[in-house]
């Protein structure tokens, strides 16, 4: 090495970011090794009981709330809610994701059913009428259903383009009360969308109104043993 | 086209006064706030563990700022590990730098924006502009104003300074001068006007290439980059183009996924008064055949480790830009966003921006004074900042600069003196009391003062001194009986 290779070499901004960190949290070293304090989490885990069916009903409300479409129906009724709803749109295309349950559009007539092979492209996305997906979970405190790119949900374009999603959650294995028990249950190195309704804008005289880029029309099918009646 | 700039804006009082003249400004204003107020109470009450979020909320970012460096290098790791590549900003210019260049080499010269503070605070579309690159905001204020070429004015709501009415007159005149024209006889009713901008933007969407977010949240354990939006304009950039960069300060960190059930609840309804936004991306590097395959995270420091170093500052890194404390200002209310000279508004900016950017300019200098310290902006945040604490200390930071505020620092120096001196301070007292008569009873007082006195009147003096009244009482009466008439003084 001759000297002139000593003179000192310019820091990048990497160290000299870090650098600042460090001098400003009074040492020069790193901060080590930390941990918060679990005791900071005074907070309730779930703000409701866990009785399955006033969970359920807590979700079908927010999503309502939120001008979502709330569906209740028997797993032996869902293909025929399914085929009603795209019926019920006039949709003329649907895309489903890999791993759709098949028997899911066993009642589907007059809309033709596109299965994305991962080609699809947003263009071709564009001129397709409505999405079918299943989810991971369903928050009922805060009227959120979950996708996290799994089997029957797909890639987040899929849910993203067509105008009409149509999205099932089977209760009561799908439901959770709260963020708190959500977390847990989700996987954060797969690309996830959480939704609470259709797409809204509060951007005009802070007040909110459904429908801007995303799917404007959202419906939600709440699967379960015993729906409840009416 | 590049949209307004802050440079060169005046100090607050002079802007606010030019504000306050604007009427339909004002409507528009009162009209707004108060609508999201009384919603975001509503939302805050239907949480019966409120204070503990809140509390939790401010330890967990409290943690995260006082392990930074550590939380940035496992941050850095982990999104490198999930395919991102991490680079580093130590101020606004090397940003643009960065980011550019990353444009550059994808050889496209068209970029669609996500909504983003830290890319209004360096100035992005502007240096993109300059390289030759179009930015199209997509978020539908951030496209009124930047269609407008206006300055936003709030941190959630860029374009609240517009009423539904400008915001049609905007639309007609404007949008075909940046690709599809606004519908012919489009109404000022909202959900035409969001259908006009669904319109607008779907080609431009479906055609990008390259798109640029800010960040709401960083999970250091997991790389995972957290976005929460409404209208869908978010999941379309950061979807559909094939490359994405994101631009974050480094403060938005979080230590881990489990973090962001207190922020997920929090945050929503502090900011549009919802239980939930309607849309959360979140996503953690890149995913084979799913959204973006190049992934850029571009950490920000521009003045934020300055403000790191201040113990009673440093809390202003907490916000995560909900805009509570803008919607209950009475302040911000009456003068607006403009008049702060920031992308950074109302109690928070009247923090950030001196912080961020030092106190040596005049309007700089100005933002912790616009503030009537009522406390309402520390009440509704759901990090806990104590605003009013960090502006009194920015005002002590500003009184004790050389040649600021020259008047206040002399009647301080004047008043200093006086009180270490109590022979002179009961003399003085004496002769005030003696000349009462002789006072006038209104302000204003002449030359620089005027602007401090217009707003206020002169008490009135009581007939003799605290001192002289106490020394003269009758024995045996009490500390709590003072002759008549003295207790009506103020």
């Amino acid at each position: 090495m001759t000297p002139a290779d000593e003179a000192p070499v310019p820091a990048t901004s990497r160290e000299r970011v870090l650098g600042r960190v460090r001098a400003a949290l009074g040492g020069g070293a790193a901060s080590g090794t930390p941990r918060l304090d679990p005791a900071v989490r005074t907070y309730k885990e779930s703000h409701v009981p866990d009785d399955p069916a006033s969970v359920l009903a807590l979700l079908a409300h927010n999503l309502a709330d939120y001008r979502a479409g709330v569906h209740h129906c028997t797993a032996g009724d869902l293909p025929a809610v399914i085929a009603r709803l795209l019926a019920d749109r006039g949709a003329a295309t649907a895309v489903v994701p890999p791993g759709l349950p098949p028997h899911w559009l066993d009642a589907v007539t007059g809309t033709q059913v596109v299965h994305d092979d991962g080609t699809l492209t947003a263009h071709r996305l564009d001129t397709v009428d409505s999405v079918v997906t299943g989810c991971a979970l369903a928050v009922a405190e805060t009227g959120t259903v979950v996708l996290d790119a799994g089997p029957g949900q797909g890639r987040r374009i899929l849910s993203l383009v067509p105008d009409h999603h149509i999205c099932v959650v089977e209760a009561p294995e799908q439901v959770v009360t709260s963020l708190p028990r959500a977390l847990p249950r989700l996987d954060p190195r797969r690309p996830m969308t959480w939704i609470s309704g259709p797409s809204a804008t509060s951007d005009i005289e802070l007040d909110r109104v459904e429908g801007v880029h995303g799917p404007r029309t959202l419906d939600v099918i709440l699967v379960s043993s015993s729906p409840p009646s009416g | 086209m590049s949209g307004g700039t802050f440079m060169g804006m005046p100090a607050f009082p002079q802007a606010a006064k030019a504000a306050l003249a604007d009427t339909r400004l004002r409507a528009n204003l009162t009209h707004a706030t108060h609508t999201i107020r009384t919603k975001r109470a509503t939302a805050v009450a239907e949480l019966d563990d409120w204070n503990d979020l809140r509390e939790a909320g401010k330890q967990i970012k409290d943690h995260t700022l006082a392990h930074l460096d550590t939380y940035l290098l496992q941050l850095e790791a982990a999104v490198t590990t999930a395919g991102g590549t991490v680079h580093w900003a130590t101020d606004a210019d090397d940003a643009n730098r960065i980011i550019t260049d990353l444009v550059h080499a994808t050889g496209h010269t068209e970029v669609v924006k996500v909504k983003s503070m830290a890319t209004q605070e360096i100035g992005l579309n502007h240096a993109l502009e300059q390289a030759g690159i179009t930015a199209v905001e997509t978020d539908l204020a951030e496209l009124i104003v930047q269609l407008d070429d206006d300055l936003p004015s709030h941190i959630l709501v860029p374009a609240i300074h517009k009423n539904r009415a400008q915001i049609r007159d905007i639309f007609t005149h404007h949008m075909h001068h940046w690709g599809r024209p606004a519908p012919d006889n489009l109404t000022d009713t909202p959900a035409d006007l969001a259908e006009a901008a669904r319109l607008h933007l779907r080609e431009k969407f479906l055609r990008a290439k390259v798109a640029i977010s800010g960040a709401n949240f960083m999970i250091a354990e997991t790389g995972t980059i957290v976005v929460l939006e409404s209208e869908g304009n978010g999941r379309m950039c950061l979807t559909l183009p094939d490359t994405l960069i994101t631009l974050a300060g480094i403060e938005k960190i979080l230590p881990t996924w489990q973090d962001l059930e207190v922020f997920l609840q929090t945050l929503p309804r502090s900011s549009t008064a919802e239980r939930m936004n309607p849309y959360t991306t979140t996503w953690t590097g890149t995913t084979p055949h799913d959204g973006p395959q190049n992934f850029h995270l571009v950490l920000l420091d521009n003045g934020r480790t300055n403000t790191l170093a201040d113990p009673t500052g440093r809390q202003a890194l907490r916000c995560i830009r909900c805009s509570a404390c803008l919607n209950v200002c009475p302040v911000y209310e009456r003068t607006g966003g403009h008049t702060y000279g920031s992308p950074y508004p109302g109690p928070i900016g009247a923090i950030l921006t001196p912080q961020l950017h030092g106190t040596t300019t005049p309007l700089h200098a100005s933002l912790p004074y616009a503030s009537t310290l009522c406390g309402a902006c520390y009440d509704v945040c759901p990090v806990a900042i104590n605003i009013p604490d960090i502006l009194i200390h920015l005002r002590e930071r500003i009184t004790d600069q050389p040649r600021s505020h020259p008047l206040e620092s002399a009647v301080m120096k004047a008043a200093a003196w006086m009180l270490d001196h109590p022979g002179a301070y009961a003399l003085a007292g004496q002769g005030a009391t003696a000349t009462r008569r002789l006072h006038p009873t209104e302000l204003p007082l002449p030359g620089p003062a005027k602007a401090w006195s217009n707003s206020r009147d002169l008490p009135a003096l009581p007939q003799q001194p605290f001192r002289t009244w106490w020394k003269k009482r009758p024995a045996g009466q009490g500390p709590h009986t003072p002759p008549a008439g003295e207790d009506t003084q103020r």
